[in-house]
């Protein structure tokens, strides 16, 4: 899709502004129905895309990516602009400078339409946690689009643009691809520069793309990933430009088949979906073998105790004193304590939503004194042990394959009530951002719901830094279907 | 949970909290730390903690001011919820 857009400009047979100007019209048609936008740029955009223009009209060279438009999840920094990750604790915060993402989209000439919806601070797995609206998934509006990127998911969707970036510490951009039926890339950790992102979980947070095709996922993926001085987990590993790589041979490689994702409890439709694709798989050349993740059942819980801690720690900077929202009570109504403790506390109680006080909370507790052995410590040991569960099933196979969620996309409201349940929603998702490991989520199928046919994805997780591998292989499923 | 042990959660979490809500997030705190307790079934006691998970380490750089732009200063400062001739203004903490 990208690269016939790009052939299209360069041969002027249509031009960036025009692109930019189709996807207003396709907000302004469906964003009342489907709110999958905090702000609209337009008139950023527009810019952005006539400096596109002047260029092709020059004869200059433009990049692949140039002028295409596309939206960013609102929690990634963009300089001047609003950036409010969804929250009303930053409902009034403009960003100082730009992400490092932003810079290198800049950098290649995109174009932003906007900035997308998102569960508080990232934290949800339907976008409902957003303080500001519900977004609808386009595909039956009656259901979540997923999250916590559902946002930048529904905006693809619909065709509001055409590529976006999300966040992924659990899922949250494989998941909504999977409601939506797109393509979403959670890359290694380390790939991509996490600098203006708003950090949730700074040990599990990557940023990556959710397109329509593989192919397009490859080429924006190209675009932001690589070292950055501004983050130093950051790998200083040569970039590629990763879509010229789709379609190397694959036969003779090996996806795995973990059985403890394939276990009784798994829907017995979303099953059949999957156990389709792998039959599709082997007309490839590739082979399946059952494998085993022993470890793979305590990652949800290990999941939940290491990215509450490392929100209550990174959320903390959200006091009211530095930017953001400030209540500042004159009367005195907690006489026993500070003034500027007041401040603290009414700042975050008026400003952060349910679920994010929540998490604060539980990570409060696990890293508070007597508490941190048995909860923090236990659990990054549990995950040394899912880190070698990888390592172990690498030596025999190159890819893992599962569903990307145990459901399609559910109802509003249909999880909101325990917190657990909505939890549950992770479990395929949380263990490559435990691992480390890229994982992408593509369309493998369709299962019918209330007379709508609800999409549905499959996962590939590959080894450490093998993007290539994973979108290799879902580009060439892709192209099969 | 207790409702003394949410309280005192809240309060070194620095949110400020009703009634109501440390009822409900007692109850809400006290599932999910339930549910955690299946963790004691892995043997960790031949692992060590994870660090960093792609095994980087010891990461530094040149220690060397590096001027930030006129427009980022200022952006930060408009940020500030309330400032007095660029300074940030805060309460007094007694």
């Amino acid at each position: 899709m990208i690269r016939d857009l790009h052939e299209q400009l360069k041969s002027q047979d249509i031009s960036a502004v025009e692109l930019a100007q189709r996807s207003f019209q396709t907000i302004d048609e469906k964003e009342g129905e489907i709110q999958a936008f905090l702000d609209v740029r337009r008139e950023q955009a527009l810019r952005e895309a006539q400096a596109v223009d002047l260029k092709i009209m020059r004869g200059e060279t433009i990049d692949l990516l140039a002028g295409i438009p596309g939206a960013l999840k609102d929690n990634m920094c963009v300089a001047g602009e609003r950036t409010t990750a969804g929250s009303k604790i930053l409902d009034n915060y403009v960003a100082p400078y730009d992400a490092s993402v932003v810079e290198r989209l800049r950098g290649v000439d995109a174009v932003i339409v906007g900035k997308t919806n998102m569960d508080e601070f990232a934290m949800g797995s339907s976008t409902e946690n957003s303080a500001y609206q519900r977004t609808k998934n386009p595909v039956d509006t009656e259901c979540v689009p997923g999250g916590s990127s559902g946002g930048s998911a529904a905006a693809v969707a619909a065709d509001m643009a055409v590529w976006a970036l999300g966040s992924d510490t659990g899922g949250s951009i494989r998941q909504p691809a999977s409601f939506c039926g797109l393509v979403g890339l959670k890359p290694t950790y380390g790939r991509v520069s996490r600098s203006g992102l708003l950090a949730m979980a700074s040990s599990l947070d990557q940023i990556g793309p959710l397109t329509k095709t593989v192919e397009d996922a490859a080429i924006v993926f190209s675009r932001i990933a690589g070292f950055d001085r501004m983050d130093a987990t950051t790998a200083e590993l040569p970039g590629k430009p990763f879509e010229d790589f789709l379609d190397v041979d694959l036969r003779g490689k090996k996806i795995g088949i973990p059985r403890e994702y394939f276990s009784e409890s798994l829907d017995k439709e979303v099953r059949a979906v999957a156990m389709e694709a792998l039959e599709r798989f082997k007309s490839l050349g590739v082979s399946v073998e059952e494998i085993s993740l022993p470890h793979a059942a305590f990652s949800l819980p290990v999941y939940y105790i290491i990215m509450p801690a490392e929100v209550s720690s990174n959320l903390a900077r959200f006091d009211g004193i530095k930017y953001g929202l400030r209540i500042n009570d004159e009367q005195d109504r907690m006489a026993n304590t500070g003034r500027l403790l007041e401040t603290y506390l009414d700042s975050r109680a008026y400003g952060l939503g349910a679920e994010v006080k929540r998490r604060i909370m539980l990570g409060t507790y696990t890293l508070s004194a007597g508490y941190y052995d048995a909860y923090y410590q236990k659990a990054q040991k549990v995950r040394q042990l899912i880190r070698q569960d990888f390592e172990r099933a690498y030596e025999t196979v190159d890819f893992i394959f599962s569903p990307t969620a145990p459901e399609t996309a559910f109802k509003f409201g249909a999880k909101t009530d325990d917190p657990l349940t909505m939890y549950l929603s992770d479990i395929y998702t949380v263990t490559a951002n435990l691992a480390g490991v890229p994982a992408v989520s593509f369309p493998i199928g369709t299962i019918e719901k209330n007379g709508k046919a609800l999409p549905t994805g499959g996962q590939l997780q590959g080894k450490w830094f093998d993007e290539e591998g994973i979108l290799a292989l879902a580009h060439q499923y892709e192209r099969l279907a | 949970m207790t409702q003394e042990e949410v309280k005192h959660i809240a309060l070194l979490a620095r949110i400020g909290l009703s009634d109501e809500e440390v009822t409900k997030y007692g109850k809400d705190l006290s599932t999910v730390l339930a549910w955690f307790e299946q963790l004691v079934e892995a043997d960790t006691s031949q692992v060590a903690p994870i660090g960093h998970i792609t095994g980087r380490s010891d990461v530094a750089r040149t220690d060397r001011v590096v001027q930030a732009a006129r427009e980022v200063r200022d952006g930060i400062v408009a940020d500030f919820p309330e400032q007095k001739g660029g300074y940030l203004k805060v309460r007094s903490v007694f």
